[in-house]
């Protein structure tokens, strides 16, 4: 990865041809997270996925953060991957706290459907459009959602 | 309500079938929810869950050190490729240098590692398409790996040897021994394996064009490992984002172009072999020196200065009590495992335990694309694909 913020394709190209979509970019140990407004988020992506010179085909991972009591309390967390280019990118999302939504990435990516399960299901962000977004590690019965920091780790709640 | 299908209107004859989660061929808990007419499966879903201890709950209240041990937890066949994704998550938190002896044998064991768990996955493969005998070789070459194992670490399989900074302690003199007498005799081993397998007419019906997916469906589901590799496409984090001194090493990537059941069997078949070039490279030119980082702060002192210098007493007292304080920040390492991208997504805010660790874990991803396998198959080839994706439930339900 290249290890300025102001070389990086990805951010160069996205800024140039989605000039909306990210709000913020961060780096750290030569990795690059780049935050993304949720309106242009598909946007973005079928960008990263299809640029020559990008290609980021591969969905590696998504995961959510719980920065409670900030807010907006989550943030909802991409990892790219380009099997081309050999290069990573972490995309972010702001999502509020309060009844929290976002849109599913399975247009995209068809490898998000069982990640975004996950999240769902310990987190409890709700990703519109998922086809089948059910508990998954969970029995459909169970209260709360694990991953949250309001969760205690042991104990009652 | 468990899951389940939802039968269509006007096609009452289809049956609907709940395959586990205790079926001996689903290698664990793993459920299937399956729509039949007649042998040919329509529909397919799988359930998981069975096995969540929720881990990344768990690592929030431990610290970076402790975490280690929760690691060799999830994948079981393959608890030093977790002990070393994780060490190397930490390690790339802290901007930790390892010595170049700790980076050499964690490569040789992980290789092992891929080896034994390749064997674990051959074996009971085999047997559950029929061939009995394979099961029982594999299984005995394993137990040889797992005394290595015992031998440098005191455990077969729960090993939590590698450390944040290096190895927990130098391997007891005379362990490479056990390893070159392993590495001496396995490539007849393999040969054996293959001259049961790979020309075998009752496996080749069983494993030809079943479960196929082409390139383009194995990136978009997210496959990694072999399972990928398996479909063509050249893909190996060992070769193509070097870690642990991997780029040191001369090993073939094994693709294959088939993409079927068969083509994966041939895939991990040749992975074992160039695993076993690692080691053997490894092993000759192992480098000498410390074992540790030189980070007394990270890494726990040795057993004989704590006893003689009152800095490593406090140091030892501060690690053990409370840990050591990364700096705030976020990382992601991705090693291959012997099922695929084993990824550590690590947050800190700057306290002795992670504020969030996240583990893509390839089996969780892999499990996606086995409904799209079977789909349009007969049952029986159900428990080739099971086989096939070589999923560790542990690992899927973390």
């Amino acid at each position: 990865m290249a290890a300025d913020l102001e070389t990086n394709l990805a951010l160069l190209k996205l800024r140039e041809y989605v000039p909306e979509a990210v709000e913020d970019a961060r780096i750290f140990r030569d990795e690059v997270t780049l935050y993304i407004r949720p309106a242009h988020f598909l946007h973005a992506c079928e960008f990263l996925r299809d640029e020559p010179g990008l290609k980021f085909s591969f969905l590696a991972d998504v995961t959510a953060l719980d920065l409670y009591p900030q807010e907006p309390r989550f943030e909802v967390v991409y990892h790219l991957l380009s099997l081309e280019t050999a290069q990573r990118l972490r995309l972010k999302v702001r999502v509020a706290g309060e009844n929290p939504h976002f849109i599913t990435a399975i247009p995209v990516w068809p490898a998000a459907n069982a990640f975004e399960r996950e999240v769902f299901d310990l987190f409890g962000i709700v990703f519109e459009g998922h086809p089948f977004l059910r508990r998954m590690l969970l029995p459909e019965e169970w209260e709360g959602h694990p991953l949250r920091k309001d969760y205690p780790t042991e104990g009652y709640r | 309500m468990p899951v389940t299908l939802e039968r269509i209107p006007g096609k009452e004859e289809r049956v609907i079938l709940s395959m586990g989660p205790q079926h001996p061929s689903t290698h664990g808990v793993l459920r299937l929810v399956l729509e039949l007419e007649g042998e040919t499966v329509l529909r397919a879903i799988y359930d998981i869950g069975y096995l969540h201890t929720g881990f990344e709950k768990s690592f929030e209240s431990k610290t970076y050190s402790q975490g280690i041990t929760l690691t060799d937890r999830m994948d079981y066949l393959a608890p030093l490729s977790n002990n070393l994704g994780f060490c190397l998550a930490a390690e790339k938190l802290l901007g930790l240098e390892i010595p170049a002896r700790a980076q050499w044998i964690r490569v040789l064991l992980t290789e092992l590692t891929r080896i034994q768990s390749h064997l674990v996955w051959l074996g009971t493969h085999a047997i559950d398409l029929g061939a009995m005998s394979v099961f029982l070789y594999c299984f005995r070459e394993r137990e040889e790996i797992l005394h290595i194992f015992e031998a440098v670490s005191g455990q077969r399989m729960m090993t939590s040897y590698f450390r944040i900074g290096g190895l927990a302690l130098e391997p007891p003199l005379g362990w490479l021994k056990g390893v070159e007498k392993f590495a001496k005799s396995f490539p007849a081993r393999i040969d054996e394996y293959e001259a049961l397998l790979t020309r075998n007419p009752i496996w080749l019906r069983r494993t030809q064009g079943v479960g196929y997916i082409s390139a383009e469906d194995a990136i978009a589901y997210g496959l990694s490992g072999p399972s990928l590799r398996g479909s063509g496409v050249d893909w190996d984090i060992r070769k193509r984002q070097p870690y642990s001194s991997y780029e040191k090493f001369d090993f073939k990537v094994a693709t294959r172009p088939e993409g079927d059941v068969y083509g994966r069997y041939l895939a991990r078949i040749e992975e074992m072999r160039q695993s076993l070039r690692i080691v053997n490279q490894a092993m000759e030119g192992l480098p000498e020196g410390p074992v540790k980082a030189d980070a007394p702060h990270i890494v726990l002192p040795e057993r004989e200065s704590m006893k003689t210098s009152i800095e490593a007493l406090i140091y030892h007292f501060k690690i053990v009590t409370e840990g050591f304080h990364p700096p705030v920040g976020e990382v992601y390492q991705a090693i291959e495992s012997p099922r695929g991208e084993l990824g550590f997504y690590l947050v800190s805010d700057g306290s002795p335990k992670p504020f969030r660790c996240h583990v893509r874990a390839p089996s969780f991803a892999n499990l996606q694309a086995l409904p799209k396998m079977i789909e349009g198959r007969l049952i029986a080839d159900v428990v080739a694909c099971i086989g096939t994706i070589d999923i560790v439930l542990g690992e899927v339900d973390r």
